[in-house]
């Protein structure tokens, strides 16, 4: 079955079975292999992509239900939420290993574009779900912060 | 373009590095670099390579006078891609904007840790063994350099100079950039002892230095074995045993071929392997094989059972590792006394990148991709396989997303299992495997089950009379090629931590028993110093406060004249928390010291009980002495992961068996720290000029101690069978 769907502003059709997760569908069918896969299940966060501008686990969202829809994924996110977090990531060297960096720029970037100055709470409920098994937490923290303060200007 | 295809071609690599007659040492490919130039997202492309000096297996010039240094340890986090360009850096006094770094394949000769032997990264040894040898290439190279300019020049050597990347004549007012000299120096000859620069001429050693990779990995672009394919490539996912033992008995792959995108399915050694085009039909298909089982001869025990075996054991006396006055002397009178169990559980790794091996076979060798932390190993085992020689098939070293150990075994189980399913197919495809989370937490390769036994005493005037402790736990490498570690049959990790305890107890007896389990044992960031921290750090803790006295001045008196490392991080460490100063409301403080792979770590934790009623952490001050400190930025994320790491997995983490087979399944029972439970870290570094030492597990020791230290003081419940989550539930 076809199915149809902007990633990063291109149209973009797939023939596949339907209840493939829209994250094999971006990393094996498109080759956009910035969105991870590390768990499979909804639980790291590593996978996450915006879906009509709400962030999502694309590794449980079956590429079925996003026919028609707009992906976001970390090739193609922009705006000024996006550079501050990229910037403020680079700025104070964030990743380790790197491997969950996507998934968690993906929800920063989703934090601030909701919350400009998130609090210390904003920014555990946002990111909770991303697991850093190098456990980059305190600079993740200190990067979504300085982001926010660079929005603000 | 967007496809991510790695279009290195052996061939052309081969024919492009005898075409501009480097030989041998330019015949391997250099990704990093081609990923760099092109700009591309996932695009891998070996091969052309514009270096114009190659002084050494090390160190590249090209042209247009970027240095790329070949960095022999793989990166997945710790920090050497950068580290080790610093090296080369210094001592060839470039410019920070001109160094690139780049992963070295897989060559025995030219990349070993001279730590080891062999070419891999482990023990925290990636600064310590690399310390001397690139600083010697960049100084070899900027000695050539340097005479190359004289020459053309036509000026004494001793009178040119460079800073940051450009060589000058003063005297005649010439300067020059490495790229203007890089052919005239390819026409000499290297010195033979390339003289360093004293420390204290440093200019990048010991300042922050922002990583190399941080870039693309802030962009998605760093690729991952994960994310590397070749042409036709198939995704290859192994039904394993679901008892360790256990062998396949019959297989009816009726359905799992009917999934589109099924390519083949095949029986190999370890399991059942399903070939598909990409992961999802893979899974899918592996996901309804219908397999019988041989389970004879499997470990069929819970892991109670095995505990209950232990604990037997522990209360007899082991094989005596370490032994002061006499552990068997009568108490002095009034001696306070005090006896412990602790349980430590099976841990697994579970780096962020599940494990893979992409693996492209032919008729004389092949080629391989994968995020090795044991180049010479997987390559040597994998080719055995492939029946070729290790030097025909290509290794290279890609990122990998964590490690901890998991990259690094003994047996190469990951690129044992991608070779024999290259080879079942008939090598006709290039093929990655691909671990789900579930088999990466259900393949074994734990952190060994460990339970210690203690016997303690304390005087009347507060000194400690007595420590007794018995270890009991597999040994890690014995029956692998490690095992020439071994003295007279005793696994040096099983005790490392316990055995080199750095205070002074007169009647000390440390003795070991080592045990053979059919579930695969690993080392876990920082091997055995993990269980064994926590047990000298906490029982230590107890004791003190047996004898009315306070933790920090306490170790300070067993510790003496005789450790002044150990000394100088506690008094730092104290100094930098404010010890002794009043706590709020609420909460506690714990304090620990440990040193593992000559780096000395102490760590004070500030604890309350949480809503979830386990600690809630919430600062870790944290003092660590590693030498030369040559990258403060990386050396502070190394104690902050190192930290987290620790902390969760003290915390929550344990892999158990039921009836032989492994409970947890993914990140929703084998609990992983999130951001809401990681501390404020806060580090200082001790200012030395002894030698580098490894920072990637120092970290990691101290904190569960630390932690456990507060909880006790703040519940009175010393915990002594982790994670703490055992203890909210019983
Ligand atoms: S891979 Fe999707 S949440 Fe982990
Ligand atoms: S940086 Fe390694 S998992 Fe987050």
């Amino acid at each position: 079955m076809a199915i149809t769907f902007n990633v990063n502003g291109e149209p973009r059709e797939v023939d596949v079975d339907p209840n493939t997760p829209l994250l094999w569908v971006l990393r094996d069918e498109l080759g956009l292999t910035g969105t991870k896969f590390g768990c499979g299940v909804a639980q790291c966060g590593a996978c996450t992509v915006f879906v009509d501008g709400m962030p999502q686990r694309s590794c449980v969202t079956p590429v079925e239900l996003i026919n028609g829809s707009d992906i976001t994924t970390i090739e193609g996110v922009e705006g000024p939420e996006a550079s501050a977090i990229q910037k403020a990531w680079v700025e104070i060297d964030v990743p380790q290993c790197g491997y969950c960096q996507s998934g968690q720029i993906m929800s920063a970037v989703a934090l601030l574009r909701d919350i400009s100055d998130p609090t210390d709470e904003d920014i555990d409920g946002a990111m909770t779900g991303n697991i850093c098994r190098c456990a980059t937490y305190v600079r993740i923290r200190q990067a979504i912060k300085n982001a926010a303060a660079e929005l603000k200007g | 373009m967007l496809k991510s295809v790695i279009e290195a071609d052996r061939r052309t690599v081969l024919r492009g590095a005898a075409a501009t007659g480097a030989g041998l040492v330019l015949a391997m490919v250099l990704p990093m670099r081609a990923r760099a130039q092109s700009g591309a997202a996932a695009v891998i492309k070996g091969g052309a390579t514009d270096t114009a000096f190659a002084p050494n297996a090390f160190v590249r010039v090209a042209p247009d006078s970027t240095v790329t240094v070949l960095v022999k340890h793989i990166e997945f986090g710790q920090g050497p891609l950068t580290g080790l360009t610093t090296l080369v850096a210094e001592e060839m006094d470039a410019d920070w904007s001109q160094m690139r770094g780049e992963l070295a394949p897989a060559n025995t000769a030219l990349y070993k840790n001279l730590a080891f032997g062999i070419q891999g990264t482990g023990g925290s040894t990636a600064m310590a063994n690399s310390y001397e040898q690139m600083r010697k290439a960049g100084a070899a190279a900027r000695a050539m350099l340097v005479a190359a300019a004289a020459e053309t020049w036509q000026v004494p050597a001793e009178e040119i100079t460079i800073e940051a990347g450009i060589i000058s004549h003063k005297v005649s007012n010439k300067t020059g950039k490495f790229g203007d000299f890089a052919d005239a120096a390819s026409k000499r000859s290297p010195p033979a002892e390339p003289s360093l620069k004293s420390p204290s001429d440093f200019k990048l050693i010991g300042t922050d230095r922002p990583k190399l990779d941080t870039q693309d990995k802030a962009t998605g672009k760093a690729v991952f074995t994960m994310d590397a394919t070749r042409p036709d490539m198939l995704t290859v996912v192994i039904a394993r045993p679901p008892l360790f033992g256990a062998k396949v008995k019959s297989v009816d792959d009726t359905d799992a071929r009917k999934i589109k995108g099924v390519v083949d399915v095949k029986k190999i050694p370890q399991g059942v392997a399903v070939y598909a085009k990409g992961f999802w039909p893979a899974k899918t298909a592996r996901d309804v094989l219908k397999i019988e089982w041989d389970e004879t001869g499997a470990e069929t025990r819970s892991t109670d059972e095995i505990v209950a075996d232990y604990k037997k054991k522990a209360a007899t006396v082991g094989r005596v590792v370490r032994k002061e006055g006499d552990a068997e002397k009568a108490l002095p009178e009034n001696a306070k006394t005090l006896q412990a169990e602790y349980v430590f559980p099976f841990l697994s790794q579970a780096p962020m990148e599940p494990l893979d091996f992409l693996i492209e076979a032919d008729a004389s060798g092949g080629e391989a991709w994968a995020g090795t932390q044991m180049q010479t190993v997987d390559q040597a085992v994998a080719a055995q396989i492939l029946g070729c020689r290790p030097e025909e098939l290509k290794l290279n070293t890609m990122m990998a997303g964590g490690s901890f150990g998991r990259r690094a075994t003994p047996n190469a189980d990951v690129a044992s299992e991608a070779a024999e399913a290259a080879k079942a197919l008939g090598r006709k495809k290039p093929i990655k495997l691909v671990f789900t989370r579930e088999d990466d937490l259900h393949a074994g390769y734990y952190r060994p089950l460990y339970v210690h036994r203690l016997k303690g005493a304390v005087d009347q005037a507060g000194n400690i009379a007595l420590w007794d402790q018995v270890i009991v736990g597999q040994s890690i490498i014995e029956g692998t090629p490690f095992a020439a570690q071994m003295k007279d049959g005793i696994d040096p990790t099983v005790a490392e931590g316990s055995e080199d305890i750095p205070y002074q107890i007169g009647n000390l007896r440390i003795s070991t028993h080592q045990t053979k389990l059919a579930i695969p044992p690993l080392w876990w960031r920082s091997v055995g110093h993990t269980h064994n921290a926590y047990v000298v750090e906490t029982f230590l803790d107890e004791l003190l406060a047996m004898a009315n006295k306070d933790p920090v001045e306490g170790r300070l008196e067993l510790i003496g004249e005789k450790n002044p490392r150990h000394a100088g991080v506690l008094r730092a460490v104290a100094e930098l928390a404010g010890w002794g100063a009043a706590v709020p409301e609420g909460r506690a403080r714990g304090v620990a010291l440990h040193k593992s792979f000559n780096t000395y770590v102490a760590q004070v934790a500030e604890v309350s009980v949480g809503k979830d009623k386990l600690p809630r952490v919430h600062k870790v001050w944290c003092a660590v002495d590693c030498g030369v400190a040559v990258n403060p930025n990386v050396i502070r994320a190394q104690m902050e992961g190192g930290i987290g790491y620790g902390l969760g997995h003290t915390l929550y983490a344990e892999i158990t068996l039921d009836k032989g087979r492994v409970v947890q399944t993914n990140f929703d029972t084998y609990r992983s720290l999130r951001i809401n439970e990681m501390p404020d870290v806060e580090v200082t570094i001790i200012k030395s000029d002894e030698a580098p030492t490894g920072v990637g597990e120092p970290g990691t020791p101290p904190i569960s101690p630390a932690v456990a230290n507060a909880w006790r003081k703040l519940t009175g419940t010393p915990v002594r069978h982790l994670p703490f989550t055992r203890h909210v539930q019983s």
